[in-house]
């Protein structure tokens, strides 16, 4: 008996769907099981700390609402990088590509900055329950954001070998799911970690 | 009707349970409907806005339970936004967002049995 089989791009699946893109949603599934344990720890054990210093002590609003802002605006650049190499448009791609790559940079390096603080302040990572949680929560949170910037960084270089053309679209259409996971996991930090405190 | 083999096109989908390659061959042809880039931008304006507001309720003197509640619900429409449309679920084959709701619920099913079993929680 034939089985069903569909072309796409590069392989025939038997689903019809590109095995690539499965693998990147499925992915994608399994870290929603990483994050969210990850913040049910947190939510778990902030107001259990015995001693200092706790969150409404550390945390800087107005700061890490730009940090959210800058995460959240980098969303929309690769949406729009992939919306250009998917009409063709090589040159725009470039662009976007290349500001979602900055906006990352500038993400990480206010958390890099907001740590330091953080740290000065006499928070560390076995300096109570919240230090450790926050810092493993949030720590692992910017190695992904890294980890998304290398790979946006790898594409632009491709790009710039005339290696990225509109019909490799399928690797920024990639690229831009781990990237705006990365900016939905930061949409949740933000909200049940910063802004609901107990 | 086209056929494959002994099986006509509706048979076969019936029996994979999903697209076969009559049907890819259409998607590619005509591509799949995702949004211009103005919708985009004007996706991306909705998030700042919803951010701000986020921002706006926590300065001001309301209940705590009440400020737990309309933090969620942005959030959960910006989550949404960013999902649907950034990520292409509402336009891409649902076997995607079946992938990625199971990772979600059972993010939610460990947030639930933490809390029920070990207290904790939002408010």
């Amino acid at each position: 008996m034939e089985h069903a089989t569909a072309v796409t791009g590069n392989l025939e699946t038997s689903t019809g769907i590109d095995n690539k893109k499965l693998l990147m949603w499925l992915f994608l599934g399994s870290e929603c099981l990483f994050f969210g344990s990850l913040i049910a720890a947190y939510l778990l054990y902030r107001d259990r700390s015995i001693t200092g210093p706790y969150p409404s002590d550390l945390f800087d609003i107005p700061f890490t609402s730009v940090s959210a802002f800058v995460l959240l605006m980098s969303s929309v650049s690769m949406v729009l990088a992939l919306a250009a190499i998917q009409r063709g448009n090589i040159r725009s791609m470039q662009v976007w590509l290349f500001t979602t790559a900055i906006l990352g940079v500038l993400f990480v390096s206010g958390q890099a900055y907001e740590f330091t603080v953080f740290h000065r302040e006499g928070l560390s990572l076995s300096q109570n329950l919240f230090g450790t949680t926050f810092f493993v929560l949030t720590g692992f949170h910017g190695a992904h954001v890294t980890v998304g910037i290398l790979i946006l960084l790898s594409l632009f270089a491709m790009s710039l070998r005339g290696k990225l053309t509109q019909e490799k679209s399928l690797n920024v259409e990639l690229a831009g799911l781990y990237w705006h996971f990365v900016d939905i996991v930061w949409i949740v930090i933000f909200a049940l970690i910063y802004l609901i405190q107990p | 009707m086209r056929s494959t083999g002994d099986m006509t096109l509706a048979e076969l989908r019936k029996k994979t349970g999903g697209p076969v390659a009559a049907d890819v061959s259409a998607a590619a042809e005509h591509g799949p409907k995702h949004p211009g880039a103005w919708e985009y931008i004007q996706i991306g304006v909705v998030l700042a806005v919803i951010t701000m507001g986020e921002v706006a309720i926590y300065y001001t003197d309301i209940a705590h339970s009440l400020l737990v509640t309309i933090i969620v619900v942005l959030g959960v429409l910006k989550f949404s936004l960013v999902v649907l449309w950034f990520m292409h679920l509402k336009f891409d084959n649902r076997l995607f967002s079946t992938m990625f709701l199971m990772g979600l619920i059972a993010a939610m099913a460990v947030f639930a049995v933490v809390v029920a079993t070990l207290g904790g929680g939002l408010v």
